[in-house]
């Protein structure tokens, strides 16, 4: 079985590199501050114990109020499972820091979030629209869209 | 005076028959060198995703039978087994065990598929693919007698099955099980040792381990590159822990690794029915529930390891009848991501067969 690593613990570990980094812990998530996301995933992937090689699923959701936008990660070697995100307060002009250079798997999930979600992704290597158009009016996963 | 080139760019698709679908690839080639690649989706991207934010649970059944269409059974499974996860839902063991056996009858279909057409893209235009088709008829049939449809076949039910299998299926799926290696055998004395086969295969389209993990590859295109990770043994769903099955892996990582890797997975498959068909109980094949499902306040992510690689459902629900966010986790779309890593250098020729032994399916794809 996969297990879910305790939010706590890892979150413990976390502080101690990046104090700031971590804004709350609850079962298997983290929340983190959007703008430290690099420096945790890179901590994640790195550090032995932890090893979080692989990343499963990236997407976010609109709550009107805030964007979350969540990873689900998973260590192959270990086989344990944790999941990060990042709240982005508001509805305009909404900035991520990308993960590609951590995992390239996060480049066609990130471009997807764009593309269907409106945040944008700095440091992505190409972040264009990835299902509709260029020109395509709005981003139709929001919950306003439509 | 030397001869002056330029890298020419060409565009594969989205009408081509190579491509699966209506995918494209912009190319960048160095005479027939390939240089650079770019894909391009979203030909056939029908907004799924919202879709389901104004249906019922169980109306969102049948749309998932048109992402994969190849394998629209193990959707249904993945949708129903995130909806159950979310709704804390029991499902009784006839179901599970039913549910299992659907899965890997899919399994072998879309295998099928997946290397009759890998060898089609290869010049061996549709001879080899018909033998794969023989087979697969014979699983729609099946598919046909259990619930009346043979490509998009809704099925599943949250809490169970829409309904029991006939009592002509198991004596029919018995007779299929015990054929099948034998076809299998066929295959492989067609295609295993066949030189032109080799050829084209070995040592092309190579996807390191490291860049297999990193870039998020699962399914056969994962173990062709030598990971053994299987969601049905590392997170094991349904009654696979109860089921004997091996994983297998390739070392290269090449073309003929995933192809070999389809391979001896289908008749791991062939394995797990024979189990499947021994152990299967009597029983109910749903828990009943009310007409309109309403899941907790919550979230849940229900991953299963669908034919092309991990399938997974993200569904948050407000308590309301219709999720208020479902995301899915589509193994063809992120499978991609290291396309154009396996196929720079190589030549045109050899970029088609490598798109072909990934495996997409577009309406996965693009959703």
């Amino acid at each position: 079985m996969t297990i879910p690593l305790s939010g706590r613990d890892v979150a413990q570990k976390v502080a101690e590199q990046f104090p700031k980094a971590v804004n709350l812990c609850d079962g298997a998530c983290l929340w983190v501050e959007p703008v430290s996301i690099v420096e945790v995933a890179r901590y994640l992937r790195d550090t032995p114990g932890l090893d979080f090689d692989y990343l499963v699923n990236l997407t976010a959701v609109d709550f009107w109020e805030y964007f979350e936008v969540v990873y689900h990660l998973v260590s192959i070697k270990r086989n344990h499972s944790l999941v990060l995100r990042c709240q982005l307060q508001g509805r305009q002009e909404l900035v991520m820091p990308s993960v590609v250079e951590v995992w390239r798997g996060a480049d066609f999930q990130e471009r997807e979030i764009y593309d269907m979600l409106g945040i944008r992704f700095s440091n992505h290597p190409n972040l264009r629209r990835l299902l509709t158009w260029e020109g395509f009016p709005g981003h139709p996963l929001r919950k306003d869209w439509l | 005076m030397a001869l002056k080139t330029e890298p020419i760019v060409v565009n594969m698709g989205p009408q081509h028959p190579s491509t699966h679908g209506v995918f494209r690839m912009r190319v960048t080639f160095d005479g027939e060198i390939i240089k650079d690649l770019e894909p391009v989706m979203g030909y056939l991207h029908r907004g799924v995703e919202k879709l389901a934010e104004s249906r019922t649970y169980t109306q969102f059944i049948p749309l998932t039978d048109r992402l994969d269409y190849l394998a629209s059974m193990t959707n249904n499974l993945a949708y129903v087994l995130a909806v159950e996860k979310l709704g804390n839902i029991e499902v009784p063991p006839r179901a599970q065990y039913l549910r299992v056996i659907m899965a890997e009858m899919m399994r072998i279909s879309s295998h099928l598929m997946a290397v009759g057409f890998m060898i089609n893209d290869m010049g061996a235009f549709y001879t080899p693919l018909l033998y794969m088709y023989r087979e697969r008829e014979k699983l729609l049939d099946l598919f046909e007698m259990v619930c009346g449809q043979r490509l998009t076949y809704n099925y599943m039910r949250i809490g169970g099955l829409s309904h029991d299998v006939p009592p002509e299926f198991l004596p029919a799926l018995k007779k299929f099980v015990s054929e099948m290696p034998g076809f299998i055998d066929e295959y492989d004395q067609l295609l295993k040792e066949n030189e032109i086969l080799l050829a084209r295969t070995k040592g092309v389209g190579i996807l390191s381990k490291e860049l297999a993990i990193n870039s998020s590859a699962s399914g056969p295109v994962l173990r062709g590159s030598g990971v053994k990770w299987d969601i049905r043994k590392a997170d094991p769903y349904l009654v696979y822990d109860k089921l004997n099955f091996e994983i297998p892996t390739g070392t290269v990582g090449d073309i003929y690794d995933r192809y070999w890797v389809r391979m001896v997975e289908m008749r791991q498959s062939v394995r797990i029915l024979e189990q499947a068909i021994e152990q299967l109980p009597a029983g109910e094949i749903r828990t009943a529930l009310p007409h309109l499902v309403r899941p907790p306040c919550g979230e849940a992510y229900g991953h299963i390891e669908a034919p092309k690689g991990e399938l997974g459902f993200y569904i948050i629900s407000d308590t309301g009848v219709a999720p208020y966010r479902c995301h899915i986790r589509a193994p063809s779309l992120i499978n991609l991501t290291a396309l154009k890593d396996m196929v720079v250098g190589l030549m045109l020729a050899d970029a088609i067969i490598t798109l072909g032994s990934i495996d997409i399916v577009l309406g996965e794809v693009d959703r």
